[in-house]
């Protein structure tokens, strides 16, 4: 008996490997998301946006000029090693293996930098990830797209000059910089001090301990200080706690300016009326009234297809981001495939070649139907950024608006030293950067 | 009958001492670690290696690090992925500041800078005892990562506080593919198991164990708290550092401190509770259950359920079934899975005649 049934097991899961191996001509993409634990909330917007969109490019064309677009995903729970194991199962899958990993994750982006050069696929960290991989010629397999965190930090400034009346404004200023304390907190730092010198303003750094439901010291530490401004670099539950403090201790929420991972509805709604006013940078901005979003309604979730289960958060910050991604990769499949042959399947090296030759003018958004959505973008051997411009956001007590243009990094300064940082990698690990004038 | 040791008459103290005395254990640890060291860096595919096998390798040692403590001393502790951590910045930074620095030797320091902070973390345990010092082991939890995060020195002033391992080379012979990297984990691993097998049964393993089993009658019958107390916490971390350094170098490549948060410290915890207390074997065990078996569910919950629910749903379910499965073990046999070893090898013992 017990044998039986082994067999017939067998037997079905055999009948389905099958079965899914039998369909042709796909690209494969690998998807290490994350839908349990403590960013649950981030990473099923930001991948079931993703999948959306890659479902509306099947059914509304039929793929990437007949090439359909296939997925599997693979729980990493936010965990550097359950990452490193997602990806390591991922890579053969497919015709020709996995295309592109992005992890959404500081951690397993860290975990598995060394592993995509030498098994040639591409990293695609957009807003997050090592800052100086936008250096294309020391990292050529990964791409901090349309922005870094270096870049945010002088749009912040850029935005509180704007909102002071010009940059001469800032000198005797204080800014208070509360951050998360880790990695992703301290990244921050260098940027916002080298700004801090040329223009003359006062830098307070108030580190908060993870996960940051707890500040009331800093928070005593801001009344004593008095700042101007306020910068929330958080993540989680860290933000809705920092604007409830903030509204417990009187400091106004429209001096209170945050990065793109804590300017979602997710940030806002726990902190209930005290969020409002407060505004965030965003490298996609909130909304379903984009033609890409209708296009995603009317393909995807008007057949019952749609990977969201609470159908309202579709047009929200996390969801329209996991769009982006979607967005980008698929382009960058479609000039791939210029290059390397329309209709088929390309590997992860040529997909790379399409990262770095990404050309999303704003003729093409409007194509795409994403004029506004996301910055214009154009990559290049040399620049694995592609844009750094970046729009901030306010809450209103119901949803964010948009109340500026798409703002520019301070490019000379966040290159030099994203330059300066590559090449100390570069040399730690003995890699020889690429000539950039013989790549086509 | 075949598990049957009448017949091996031990005739001098070596034979009577040694690690395995019965020949049947001998030639079984003697065809394992024949397999995983030849057959299978043969057979087994990149993915194996890399994600499976030596994972699991590493957990094993750090298990057997906290069983060493708390399965052996009897001090509970909640510190064990700051150990590693210790392990792996200590390893690096011996790599990176001395010149020509030996890897293995990069490792075993790194082990033992690991064992000095276990040493002054292991002091309170001079007083405290039970939940109350788990609590004092969750505070160098906290204060070494946060210290690893604050004090940039240790990362070599990384903008982001990440390090990056370097390239493994022992005598001119670069480390690189997964072979060759799962060889170089499974020596340290068979070793240091090896080691630990031995420990327990040597004059300090027998003073941790009275030491658990009731310190007071311990210390009449003349072991020293202090000393007994302090080298479990030594050993301990030690094995816990070295598991840190070799998941730096050999498995993961580039580590940051949060990645050694309490999440992980918990994770080898429940290795040892699931594998067996005071088992060498059962810290193997107990880390390819935990290692295993989330992946395992997640590779067959999605395909066995496939696209009829959503997948936010097969996440959870995997977290729930995977709890299940822990209560499951703990009711069927609340010592563990090395301790449904130890009851086949009794039935095999009397097996095919059990009257």
């Amino acid at each position: 008996m017990n044998l039986k049934k082994t067999v017939i097991l067998g037997a079905a899961v055999a009948g389905l490997l099958g079965s899914s191996m039998a369909i042709a001509a796909e690209q494969f993409i690998g998807l290490p998301s994350y839908r349990v634990g403590p960013y649950a909330a981030g990473g099923s917007g930001i991948f079931g946006g993703w999948i959306d969109y890659m479902q509306m490019i099947n059914e509304r064309d039929g793929g990437i000029n007949g090439v359909k677009l296939a997925w599997e995903e693979c729980e990493t729970e936010y965990n550097n090693a359950r990452g490193v194991e997602c990806y390591e199962r991922l890579k053969e899958k497919g015709e020709t293996g996995n295309s592109v990993f992005q992890p959404l994750s500081t951690g397993i982006t860290y975990s598995v930098l060394d592993k995509v050069a030498k098994d040639k696929i591409p990293l695609v960290t957009m807003g997050y990830g090592r800052t100086d991989a936008a250096d294309g010629r020391v990292f050529p397999y990964v791409f901090p797209l349309i922005t870094t965190y270096w870049s945010q930090a002088t749009t912040m400034i850029k935005y509180i000059a704007g909102k002071e009346g010009g940059t001469d404004k800032l000198k005797g200023k204080k800014i208070a910089l509360l951050y998360h304390d880790s990695a992703y907190g301290k990244e921050s730092h260098a940027v916002l001090e080298k700004m801090a010198e040329r223009y003359g303003y006062e830098l307070t750094k108030l580190a908060v301990a993870h996960p940051g439901n707890e500040q009331q010291s800093q928070w005593l530490q801001i009344r004593q200080l008095r700042p101007d401004w306020v910068i929330l670099w958080g993540w989680g539950v860290m933000n809705p706690t920092a604007l409830k403090s903030a509204a417990k201790t009187g400091f106004s929420r429209e001096k209170m300016v945050g990065v793109w991972w804590s300017g979602a509805e997710e940030d806002t709604v726990p902190a209930g009326s005290a969020a409002k006013g407060f505004t965030a940078a965003g490298y996609n901005v909130a909304g379903a009234d984009y033609p890409v979003i209708k296009d995603i309604e009317k393909f995807v979730y008007a057949k019952g297809h749609g990977n969201m289960e609470d159908k309202s958060r579709v047009g929200s910050v996390y969801y329209n981001r996991g769009v982006v991604h979607g967005l980008i990769t698929v382009e960058a499949i479609r000039k791939a495939q210029e290059k390397y042959g329309k209709g088929k399947a390309l590997t992860g090296e040529q997909v790379r070649w399409g990262f770095e030759n990404l050309d999303m003018d704003d003729k093409r958004l409007g194509e795409l139907g994403a004029t506004g959505f996301l910055p214009p973008l154009k990559t290049s051997c040399m620049d694995h950024e592609g844009s750094g411009k970046v729009k901030y956001q306010q809450w209103d007590g119901n949803k964010w608006n948009v109340v500026t243009d798409w703002i520019d990094a301070d490019k000379e300064l966040v290159r030099g030293m994203i330059e300066e940082s590559a090449a100390a990698y570069a040399k730690e690990k003995g890699i020889t950067p690429r000539d950039c004038s013989k790549e086509m | 009958m075949l598990y049957r040791e009448a017949g091996q008459f031990k005739a001098s103290y070596e034979a009577d001492q040694q690690i395995f005395p019965i020949l049947q254990d001998r030639i079984g640890v003697l065809l394992l670690i024949g397999f995983f060291a030849l057959a299978v860096p043969l057979f087994a595919d990149q993915y194996w290696l890399k994600a499976i096998l030596i994972p699991v390798l590493i957990f094993s040692l750090a298990a057997i690090g906290l069983n060493i403590l708390t399965g052996y001393a009897g001090q509970l502790s909640l510190g064990s992925a700051a150990f590693m951590a210790v392990g792996a910045f200590g390893a690096y930074n011996f790599m990176l500041r001395i010149d020509g620095m030996p890897f293995l030797v990069a490792i075993l320091l790194g082990g033992l800078c690991a064992a000095l902070v276990g040493v002054m973390f292991g002091l309170p345990s001079l007083r405290i005892k039970g939940f109350y010092l788990a609590v004092a082991t969750l505070a160098a939890q906290f204060f070494i990562v946060w210290a690893l995060v604050k004090i940039e020195w240790f990362s070599n002033y990384s903008s982001s506080g990440v390090i990056t391992a370097q390239q493994i080379e022992i005598l001119g012979f670069a480390f690189e593919g997964p072979q060759s990297k799962y060889l170089l984990t499974l020596f340290v691993v068979v070793v240091m198991a090896l080691a630990a097998k031995n420990m327990v049964r040597s004059t300090t393993g027998r003073s941790w164990m009275a030491v658990r089993d009731m310190d007071v009658a311990a210390e009449v019958i003349g072991i020293r708290l202090m000393r007994t107390k302090l080298t479990a916490f030594a050993v301990s971390s030690f094995y816990c550092g070295v598991a840190g350094a070799l998941y730096a170098y050999t498995y993961i490549g580039t580590v940051e401190p949060e990645g050694f948060n309490l999440d992980l410290s918990f994770k080898i915890l429940f290795m040892i509770i699931i594998g067996g207390v005071g088992s060498i074997m059962g810290s193997f065990l107990g880390a390819a259950f935990i290692v295993l078996l989330p992946i395992a569910l997640d590779v067959f919950v999605p395909m066995l359920l496939g696209d009829l629910v959503s997948s936010s749903f097969v996440s959870n379910l995997q977290l729930i079934v995977f709890g299940g499965l822990i209560v499951f073990f703990l009711i069927v046999e609340p010592h563990g899975l090395a301790r449904l070893w130890q009851i086949g090898k009794e039935k095999l013992r009397l097996w095919p005649f059990p009257h």
